[in-house]
Order: structure tokens, then C-alpha cells, then sequence
């Protein structure tokens, strides 16, 4: 089948939208407002590409949260990676971090300056450099969720397999399920439901989120990336709601399995054990990020080369916190279009193109 | 001959270079202003005729992509810059400029692929130079063409002109050249492969001459895509443009590589096509004499001039609106 219009068949749009607002109108009775919150950055973007918050009824709010991998990386994470590419190391990133503001520069200012930041489409790129320059030492920033750990672990056992001691990993690995309870635990947001991440749950399998329907009553449907997936999540979570239900339901069957993708939790499992992490705007969270077991301290960056990674100083007037766990809308900070932009972004929502602040500048200014 | 290679003595204005001039350069385009090798070319001007002059200079990387070659997108980018002013195409300047080390069999196949582009357009290379840099001073070869054209009578394009109510018209799918340069650059191979769409748009313009009155803006949307075009048309103006996206035409080659790279196809580069917007009443007869020629085959209506101040918006196909921006610059690919 045809996986780009199958999935953006107009007339089956217009059919969800009138169920959806059928739906909705059958909760107006709650006399509140319905708060969906998506956990993706790639949700946030199709979400704002497709225009679907435009066609959505107005008790139906989508709320951004912290589903993209770049924003929540702390400022002293880029910090550390510059030190790295000062000492003379060459620096393999995925694209986006390299607009991610330090706490006083960029890693594509660090470029423009003549540093060796390489950007990258496959972390495989690392061990190619490691090879091809034998007398250079290498660093991959091993930043994301579930959902790239995996290909981004498998770097040290390459290096394992080819005897290389010039590359290591600087990591800020997260895991997508402490975040969630940390949000629900949070009095001042209300979460009506999660609309659940593709690729993570891809990773996680569906049935992570099972102690999220089952302790907090919440509703959560496992969704894809193209707009009628997200339309259809939408069906799906009214419904659950009309008819006073909290299940997990995965709705993106042609790629998530209940228990996901257990090849890939084995190689986490090997190389990676769970830490507590610091995540950009909401904190430090118990357990949630993953680092290098010890036996392999030999490919840790932070170790090896004495960079520490800790929440250094943020702008006060920068709402990130708040926009990512949903508290404030992008257009509610005092930054927002002015002092923040994509072409001088200020916190890490307006850096990547899968970021809140980025998605709305873009889309819905 | 036995050198395999450009030296730098290619560039040294000795022997080598008169070698490589004779060659390469005078046995592909010796034949007319460029006989004799003169230090500029004398050009038969007609008299009482508007004349259109351009320049662009070319550093795609790689050099050879599918669907084309730095060469020929040299001579269309140029041509085609011509063309949208109105003008129809007549002499081309060739610059280049090559690295120590380069092929010579690469440098012939793209003087191969600039003289066959060259004859397709109708236009002469009059002029040139050629520079040899150091190994590491330049990425294999740059290209500079600068262009002369006569413009037609009838043509007077100026985005003042646009009122709301004019529809947007695009000579064929957008985005594929920029998409078949970046993943020949990333080594992404895809089933349906996408190719570069570099190639002329004269003919096009040439092919509705009659309507010309009611032509009010022509451009051709390389870097930033159709999103840089349409927002420079309504900036600072008491008008937008409403796209439709069921009607922007894209290649299922495109598509798939724009979706693996996330990358906003309305953004992207088109080297061989032509954005029109012009009074409703010609949108039919134009794209009809378009869709009569295998460049303009898949034209299309994509949107319509608007009363909404400074905006490009789309309807997407989930019935939602959003705003077209204008590209950043660098498009950096996301995690995930």
C-alpha cells in the first residue's frame, strides 16, 4: 500500500473531524476543557504542519510536552560538548543540537570558529571518523529517547568489535516514562490524556504505559505520525472519555508491538543502566536517563576527558519550562517572536524544528 | 594526451592551459563569438530592443547528481533566470573554476553536459576564463554563467501588479532537485528515486507570450522553494496567497526522500520550473499551452492571491490552515 496518501486521505479526514466533534460535543457537559498532551516532537510538528489544532473544536486543547529530545537537554550538556571541541576533539552530533544555546555560545558558532563539529544523519558516522582518523579523538553527543539509544549504543560495540579506544559517547540518554509520572504528579497540570509517541512506544512497546491508565485513570492512545493517525488518536481518546474508560490503546499496530522491540531493549540493557537525569526546564528526575554501565567507562566522554554535565544557568525570562510540561503556550512568554526566534533562539523549544516554540513560530504565528 | 588530472599549471596561462583551452573549450564552443579566442565577445545588439543580463554562480556538491551535472544546471539556472524576466535566452559566459586534482574525465563530462544544455536553450557560451586553485581551496569545480537575453514585448512583471483574486500557477512538481542533492550528498538510495528536475523554462515563457499582459509575476523557485518566493511576492504588501495542498504537485521520488530527511518540500529547490501568478481569466489557456509541452506536462493551479496582509498559508489536506514561512537557511537534519 501507499504509505504517504493512504494516511492523508482528505475525505477520511473529514469523516474523523465530524466524529471528533461529534464526541466532543457529547463531554460538554464537564464544563472543562478536554487537555490532551503529546509526548513527541514529531506529534508536535505534524500536529502544527497539518494544521490540526485549526480544525480541532475549541474544548479540545493539544498540549505540547516534553517530546523532543533536543529541548531538554541542560544547558551545560552543549557547554561540556564545546570544552570538547576547544580541546581539539572532534564532536559528532545529530543536526539540530548544533543551533542549541550553551550558556554562552553554540556548537555552530564553535563550527563557524574552525572547531571539528560534525553533523550527522547515522551515529555509524562516528566510527568512520574514529577510523579514518586514528590520531584524532571522536565524540558522539548521545542525546535522545528510546528511541535512537539503541543505534546510538551500538557505536561502543563497534568500537568493542574494532578495537577502537578514540571514540566515546557524551550522554544524555531520557526515558520517556519517568517524565510522564512526573507530569501527572504535578497538581498544577491537568492531563486528561496522552496522545503516546510513535517511535518511542516502538522501542517501549505499548504496555509501558499500561500503570499510567490503570494508577491515574488517564487515558492513553498510542498514535502515528501522519494527520489522520493523529485524528483517529484524538477519536480514540474521546471515546475512552465518553464512555468513562482509561485504556491503552495502540492505534499504530503496523509499528508498535505490546511489548516492543525487545532486540533493542537488550542492547540497552547491556551497555546502559538508569541514572538520574537533568531535563531543560522541568529538572532533575529520578531514574530517568540512562548512562554507561561501568565496565564500559573506557567510552564514556564525561569520564575520560573530566567534562561534568550538570543544570547550569538558564535565562529567567525563558518559559521552556513551563511550555514543556505544558503549563504556558508558546505565545504566553515574553521572548516568544521578539527576543526568541529560530534564527536566535534563546531556549531549547525554539532550537529544534520538532520544538513547541519552533512548531508554533513556524506554523501558527 | 596524458594527464588524467587538472594541475595547477592548467591555470598557469602557459602551455597547459593554452592545451586544455584548445581541448576542452574551443572544440565545444569555438565555433562563433568565441572563435579566435578574443579577450571579450562583440555581440550583434538589435537595435530598440530591452536587453536582459544575469549571473549566477554554481558550487552543488557532488558535482554529478541524478539527473544532472553542475554544468547543465549552470546553463539552466541562467537561462532560466533570463526566461521569468521575459527575455529570450541568447549568449552565456562560462567561469570556471577547478581544483588541483580534478578528473579530466569529470570535467568532460560536465563541459559535455554544458554544451548540450547550451544547445537545447538556444544560447551561445561567448566567453569564459578558466582558474586552477590549490587542492582543498575549492570542492572539485565551481561554475559561474552569466546570461544575455532579448526581452519580448508585452512582459511587464512587477509584484505590484498582483491584486487579490490572481491565481498561482506552477509549471510542474516542486522540490526535486534539492531533494536529488541531498540524498545523492547523504548516499541515500530510495526505491523510487528521486532526480534532479534541473532543465529549461523558455519555452514555457515562450509559450504564452499572447497572455503577456496579463502575466503580472514569473519567477523560477530555487533555494528556499516555493515558501521564499510566494512570502518575497506578498511581504510588506496588503495581500497573501492561499495554497492548496491536494494541488501542489510533488514527485513520489521527492516525497519519500523529504519525508525520510524531514524536510518541508515547499521549501526545497526546483531547478526546471516556473511559478506564474496572473489574472484569473488566463489561468486556463495557460496552463493548457503548458501542459502541451513535456517540461510544463503536470502544471498546476496551486492557490489564489488573497485580502489576508503578508501571508502564505496552506489548507492542508486535513482541511486545517497553516502559515508557509520562509526557510532559515541550512536545513539540518532531525533526530528523529
Amino acid at each position: 500500500m501507499n504509505y504517504i496518501e493512504g494516511f492523508r486521505d482528505p475525505a477520511v479526514a473529514k469523516g474523523i473531524r465530524s466524529k471528533v466533534d461529534a464526541l466532543a460535543g457529547s463531554l460538554l457537559a464537564r464544563n472543562r476543557p478536554v487537555n490532551i498532551m503529546e509526548v513527541c516532537g514529531s506529534h508536535t510538528m505534524a500536529i502544527a504542519r497539518y494544521g490540526i489544532r485549526d480544525i480541532l473544536p475549541s474544548t479540545v486543547n493539544l498540549i505540547s510536552g516534553p517530546g523532543c529530545p533536543v529541548c531538554v537537554t541542560p544547558t551545560r550538556y552543549i557547554d561540556a560538548a564545546i570544552t570538547l571541541v576547544e580541546r581539539g576533539i572532534i564532536v559528532v552530533t545529530f543536526g539540530d543540537m548544533i543551533l542549541v544555546p550553551g550558556s554562552a555560545s553554540t556548537l555552530a558558532e564553535c563550527r563557524a570558529r574552525g572547531g571539528a563539529v560534525e553533523v550527522a544523519y547515522s551515529p555509524t558516522r562516528a566510527i568512520e571518523l574514529a577510523v579514518a582518523n586514528p590520531d584524532r579523538e571522536v565524540v558522539f553527543l548521545a542525546i535522545g529517547f528510546e528511541t535512537t539509544t539503541a543505534p546510538v549504543i551500538s557505536i561502543v560495540e563497534h568500537a568493542i568489535r574494532l578495537g577502537l579506544k578514540n571514540v566515546s559517547l557524551l550522554t544524555a540518554f531520557k526515558l520517556v516514562p519517568p517524565a510522564l509520572t512526573a507530569l501527572l504528579a504535578d497538581p498544577e497540570i491537568r492531563i486528561d490524556a496522552f496522545l503516546c509517541p510513535a517511535h518511542v512506544s516502538a522501542i517501549i512497546g505499548a504496555d509501558a504505559y499500561k500503570p499510567f491508565a490503570e494508577t491515574y485513570k488517564v487515558p492513553c492512545v498510542v498514535a502515528g505520525f501522519e494527520p489522520l493517525d493523529i485524528l483517529y488518536g484524538v477519536q480514540g481518546i474521546l471515546e475512552q472519555m465518553t464512555q468513562g474508560k482509561a485504556e491503552v490503546v495502540n492505534q499504530y499496530a503496523r509499528v508498535v508491538k505490546a511489548q516492543g522491540n525487545l532486540q533493542a531493549q537488550a542492547l540497552m540493557a547491556k551497555y546502559l543502566e538508569p541514572v538520574d537525569a537533568a531535563w531543560r526546564g522541568i529538572g532533575v528526575l529520578p531514574k530517568s536517563g540512562l548512562g554507561l554501565r561501568p565496565e564500559y567507562a573506557a567510552y564514556d566522554a564525561e569520564l575520560k576527558y573530566g567534562v561534568t554535565v550538570e543544570l547550569g544557568a538558564e535565562n529567567p525570562a525563558c518559559a521552556c519550562g513551563e511550555v514543556l510540561k505544558g503549563k504556558q503556550k508558546p505565545p504566553e512568554c515574553s521572548l516568544f517572536g521578539t527576543a526568541c526566534t529560530p534564527d536566535h533562539p534563546v531556549g531549547p523549544c525554539m532550537v529544534s524544528t520538532e520544538g513547541t516554540c519552533s512548531a508554533y513560530f513556524k506554523y501558527l504565528r | 594526451m596524458s594527464e588524467q588530472f587538472i594541475q595547477l599549471g592548467h591555470g598557469g596561462g602557459g602551455l597547459l592551459s593554452r592545451d586544455l583551452i584548445q581541448r576542452e573549450i574551443v572544440s565545444r564552443f569555438g565555433d562563433g563569438a568565441l572563435k579566435g579566442l578574443p579577450d571579450g565577445a562583440t555581440l550583434p545588439v538589435p537595435s530598440s530592443r530591452l536587453m536582459v543580463f544575469t549571473t549566477d554562480s554554481f558550487v552543488v556538491q557532488p558535482l554529478e547528481f541524478p539527473g544532472g551535472t553542475i554544468g547543465d544546471l549552470a546553463v539552466h539556472g541562467t537561462v532560466n533566470d533570463l526566461a521569468v524576466c521575459g527575455a529570450i535566452p541568447r549568449w552565456l559566459s562560462l567561469a570556471l573554476i577547478l581544483e588541483e586534482g580534478l578528473p579530466f574525465t569529470t570535467l568532460r563530462r560536465v563541459l559535455d553536459s554544458v554544451k548540450r544544455a547550451a544547445d537545447e536553450c538556444g544560447v551561445s557560451v561567448v566567453t569564459g576564463d578558466t582558474k586552477v586553485v590549490e587542492r582543498g581551496q575549492c570542492d572539485g569545480m565551481y561554475v559561474n554563467t552569466a546570461g544575455i537575453g532579448e526581452h519580448m514585448d508585452g512582459f511587464t512583471l512587477d509584484p505590484n501588479r498582483v491584486v487579490p483574486g490572481d491565481h498561482v500557477l506552477v509549471s510542474g512538481p516542486v522540490g526535486d532537485h534539492g531533494m536529488a542533492v541531498l540524498a545523492a550528498r547523504e548516499g541515500i538510495r530510495i526505491t523510487h528515486g528521486v532526480s534532479s528536475d534541473t532543465g529549461p523554462v523558455h519555452r514555457l515563457v515562450q509559450a504564452i507570450r499572447e497572455y503577456a499582459p496579463d502575466i503580472k509575476f514569473m519567477r523560477d523557485p530555487t533555494r528556499g522553494g516555493l515558501a521564499a518566493v510566494l512570502n518575497e511576492v506578498v511581504e510588506n504588501r496588503g495581500m497573501g496567497i492561499l495554497l492548496n495542498e491536494s494541488d501542489v504537485p510533488f514527485s513520489t521520488g521527492a516525497k519519500a526522500a523529504a519525508e525520510l530527511l524531514g524536510v518541508d518540500l515547499l521549501q526545497v529547490a526546483s531547478e526546471g520550473r516556473m511559478i506564474l501568478i496572473g489574472d484569473a481569466a488566463i489561468s486556463e489557456v495557460v496552463l493548457k499551452a503548458w501542459r502541451s509541452l513535456p517540461e510544463g506536462r503536470e502544471a498546476a493551479r496551486i492557490g489564489i492571491v488573497t485580502e489576508t496582509r503578508g501571508r502564505v498559508v496552506l489548507e492542508t489536506i486535513t482541511g486545517g490552515r497553516r502559515l508557509v514561512d520562509v526557510p532559515r537557511g541550512e536545513l539540518l537534519p532531525r533526530i528523529c
